[in-house]
């Protein structure tokens, strides 16, 4: 238990990577990015968190109560804002690879003619 | 390389990734164990010092506000990139929009989804208000109520028809939404070096802890990211479905497929 969150972490990263690997469809292949992207989430969660400790938002808790680590979850924030631009580029990027070249499949891609 | 070599070496090659990230993770502190000085110290003075009752917030535009401003510039220029790859070919042009499979013209929106969409419209937008102008107090803030915002555009798409989201598209009112929005944060930034102080440092009153008007510029800089945000999200939005759904190859061309080749 101790180490799960953690290893919950690096299984989601390893997954997406495998389907970045080999994935035979572009948009298969950028949501599999944003799995691994998700696995950042779990793990800048799981560095801030502390058993028994309040959320970081004291409009109705006193200050004294000891709360969890802002610093991890406000970079979190900043990482879901760029991975869904990020998501949201490669996307459009994959639109308008099918209309050149009619495929998705980066396998059909290979010496494909300058899109 | 063929797709099973491939295969074999991410196998290889990501199993001792693996191996490395348990040993690195392994040496942080266990879970429910985190001993964040800073964090711990910003719990402690954020409330005191910046009469903000969310930390997060606190972090995201006071503490760390030059990062942010750096992050919403990121997605300024994501929205730039997808709305420069998506713009009309050579080639292309507004089309009817008729039914992919059967030719016809797309049936109009159900009675049902037309109800529904403009019936949850209101309180959509009434709600991310809420979230952007309360950023400061409870979790929320430009960000989360921007998107909020956009799905509230989304339903007007959804209960209507794609012209009433054209004009929205063609008229230019997005684009500069989102440059006020981008560049507002910034004017909200270099109030403090017009009054002799650093950028993005609080130079307004801090006003009564727990009201919507505290914590200086923080509401302000919300209130611009939460328009460029709103209007960023409806921008791709809009960009994507004038793709999908307007764009026709005009001119018939022949198409490059990649079938023929080894």
């Amino acid at each position: 238990m101790r180490f799960l969150p953690y290893g919950v972490a690096i299984w989601l990263f390893m997954v997406g990577l495998y389907g970045i690997v080999t994935s035979r469809n572009l948009v298969h292949q950028i949501i599999s990015l944003s799995v691994v992207q998700a696995s950042t989430y779990v793990l800048l969660m799981t560095v801030g968190f502390r058993t028994g400790a309040a959320a970081p938002v004291f409009a109705d808790i006193p200050t004294s109560r000891a709360a969890v680590d802002p610093v991890v979850q406000a970079l979190s924030l900043t990482d879901v804002v760029v991975g869904a631009t990020v998501s949201a580029l490669l996307l459009a990027i994959a639109v308008q690879i099918h209309k050149k070249t009619g495929t998705l499949d980066p396998e059909d891609l290979r010496g494909a003619p300058d899109l | 390389m063929t797709s099973r070599v491939r295969k074999v070496v991410f196998l290889v090659a990501g199993g001792m990734l693996a191996l490395l990230l348990v040993w690195g993770l392994a040496g942080l502190p266990h879970f429910g164990a985190a001993h964040a000085v800073d964090g711990t110290m910003l719990n402690q003075v954020s409330v005191r010092e910046r009469h903000i009752t969310d930390v997060v917030t606190a972090v995201n535009f006071d503490y760390r506000g030059f990062d942010t401003v750096g992050e919403e510039f990121i997605f300024f220029a994501a929205v730039l990139g997808v709305a420069l790859l998506l713009r009309p070919q050579s080639g292309e042009g507004s089309g009817h929009h008729n039914d992919f499979a059967t030719g016809r013209a797309v049936p109009p929106t159900s009675d049902a989804l037309r109800v529904l969409g403009l019936g949850l419209t209101p309180p959509t937008v009434l709600f991310a208000f809420y979230i952007v102008a309360h950023g400061h107090l409870t979790p929320g803030g430009g960000f989360q109520g921007g998107v909020i915002l956009a799905t509230g555009v989304l339903l007007i798409y959804l209960a209507g028809e794609l012209d009433d989201l054209h004009g929205l598209y063609t008229e230019r009112a997005l684009e500069r939404s989102e440059a006020i929005g981008a560049g507002g944060f910034v004017a909200v930034g270099l109030l403090g070096v017009a009054a002799g102080s650093a950028f993005l440092e609080n130079v307004l009153p801090l006003g009564q802890l727990g009201s919507v008007f505290s914590a200086g510029m923080v509401p302000l800089i919300n209130l611009c990211v939460g328009l460029e945000i709103a209007a960023g999200l409806v921008l791709l939005m809009t960009t994507f479905l004038h793709q999908t759904i307007v764009l026709r190859r005009l001119v018939r061309t022949r198409r490059t497929t990649t079938d023929a080749s080894p």
